[in-house]
């Protein structure tokens, strides 16, 4: 394990490194080049700010109505039937919608079931194995104009099912 | 219309109703404007890091070491994204995003990730719906496969978990499992798409 946090604490500068290294070496302006591409950066942030406005009033009204909290009432008999512990149900259905919810509750989970229990080892292999799609589409389309997903959404939260699903299974199978 | 547009109506006015009924229009109100503040917040964020890695991918680009990464991992992308020519900076971008995420680069992942959709958009003949590359992009994107998780390292850490670092090979084998799945529901729209023709 500590071979792992070596990798990812040295991972960035290395990169770094090896990227102005290998284009000085090819010839490419790289300081110039630098700016070129960070200017793009720049717009694109700028050009996200409306969907991510839009994206984030809706989830923050429909959460601080109590909307949310009632549609996890509702779907955990049916997730609970199905094996899922009745703590990590809100996690499960947060994840998706909400990364900075979704991390709050694994700290909140973690802090209450301790992190070497069930639930606090459930609740690590979830937040680590599924991302937030909502944030995701909204990104990642909003900055190119894509106005129709197709099925990009219900792909996206399907997969996430499976992610949820392949954490417990794992989870499960490996300590318990 | 494209279903976001109900999906987003949807949520802000159940969340009004929730609000009337349950008498919580005053943390309604809030969250409207906290949810909008907290949007531009996280947009001012992101200019940093898009700048720099924008900035360092133009030269990984130029320099001619995105293609070389792609070149390396060509017959997966190739089976992974029909549609794209192999040559393409796209393929470069891809995965570069797909590398980052693995590292739970997060922050580091978005912009490539956008630099990626753009291309994509651009081969698409810049139409404004989803091509199948598109969504597999991003049903790759949000199922990807994680070396290292590390905010739940920091998270755990904190907790005084006795290893904190346990949960990295079970995640590793989740994200496996979620990956091919989220490659097989694509797979599976898709065909069912163009059946329908």
């Amino acid at each position: 394990m500590g071979i792992l946090s070596l990798i990812s604490l040295w991972f960035i500068p290395i990169l770094i490194g090896f990227i102005l290294l290998y284009g000085t070496f090819k010839g490419v302006p790289t300081y110039e080049s630098f700016v070129e591409g960070g200017k793009e950066g720049i717009k694109i942030a700028i050009s996200i700010i409306p969907f991510l406005v839009g994206m984030l009033v809706a989830i923050s009204v429909f959460r601080a109505s109590g909307a949310l909290d009632y549609l996890m009432e509702f779907i955990r008999p049916a997730l609970k039937s199905i094996g899922v512990p009745a703590e990590i149900v809100p996690l499960a259905i947060i994840r998706p919608i909400s990364g900075t919810a979704a991390l709050g509750m694994t700290a909140d989970l973690i802090a209450a079931h301790g992190p070497d229990s069930f639930i606090g080892r459930l609740a690590s292999v979830l937040q680590g194995s599924t991302d937030t799609t909502f944030y995701v589409l909204t990104v990642y389309f909003g900055a190119v104009g894509i106005r129709k997903m197709g099925d990009a959404l219900k792909v996206g939260l399907l997969a996430d099912v499976a992610g949820i699903a392949a954490a417990i299974l794992v989870v499960v199978y490996i300590w318990y | 219309m494209p279903m976001v547009n109900y999906i987003w109506v949807g949520m802000t006015i159940i969340g009004i109703i929730f609000g009337i009924a349950n008498g919580t229009m005053d943390e309604v109100n809030k969250a409207i404007f906290k949810g909008a503040a907290d949007a531009v917040t996280l947009c001012i964020g992101l200019i940093s890091i898009l700048v720099f890695w924008l900035g360092m991918m133009k030269i990984a680009e130029e320099s001619g070491l995105l293609e070389k990464l792609s070149s390396f991992f060509r017959p997966v992308v190739k089976w992974l994204f029909p549609e794209v020519p192999v040559r393409h900076p796209a393929m470069g971008y891809i995965l570069s995003n797909i590398i980052a995420n693995m590292f739970g680069l997060g922050n580091a992942a978005t912009p490539l990730g956008i630099k990626a959709m753009e291309q994509l958009k651009e081969l698409n003949g810049g139409k404004d719906y989803a091509s199948r590359s598109m969504v597999t992009f991003l049903a790759i994107n949000t199922s990807s496969i994680t070396l290292i998780p590390t905010t739940v390292i920091a998270i755990r850490m904190n907790y005084h978990s006795a290893s904190p670092t346990e949960i990295v090979v079970p995640t590793l084998i989740a994200t496996i499992i979620s990956a091919i799945c989220g490659i097989l529901i694509d797979r599976y729209f898709y065909y069912r798409r163009s059946r329908k023709g």
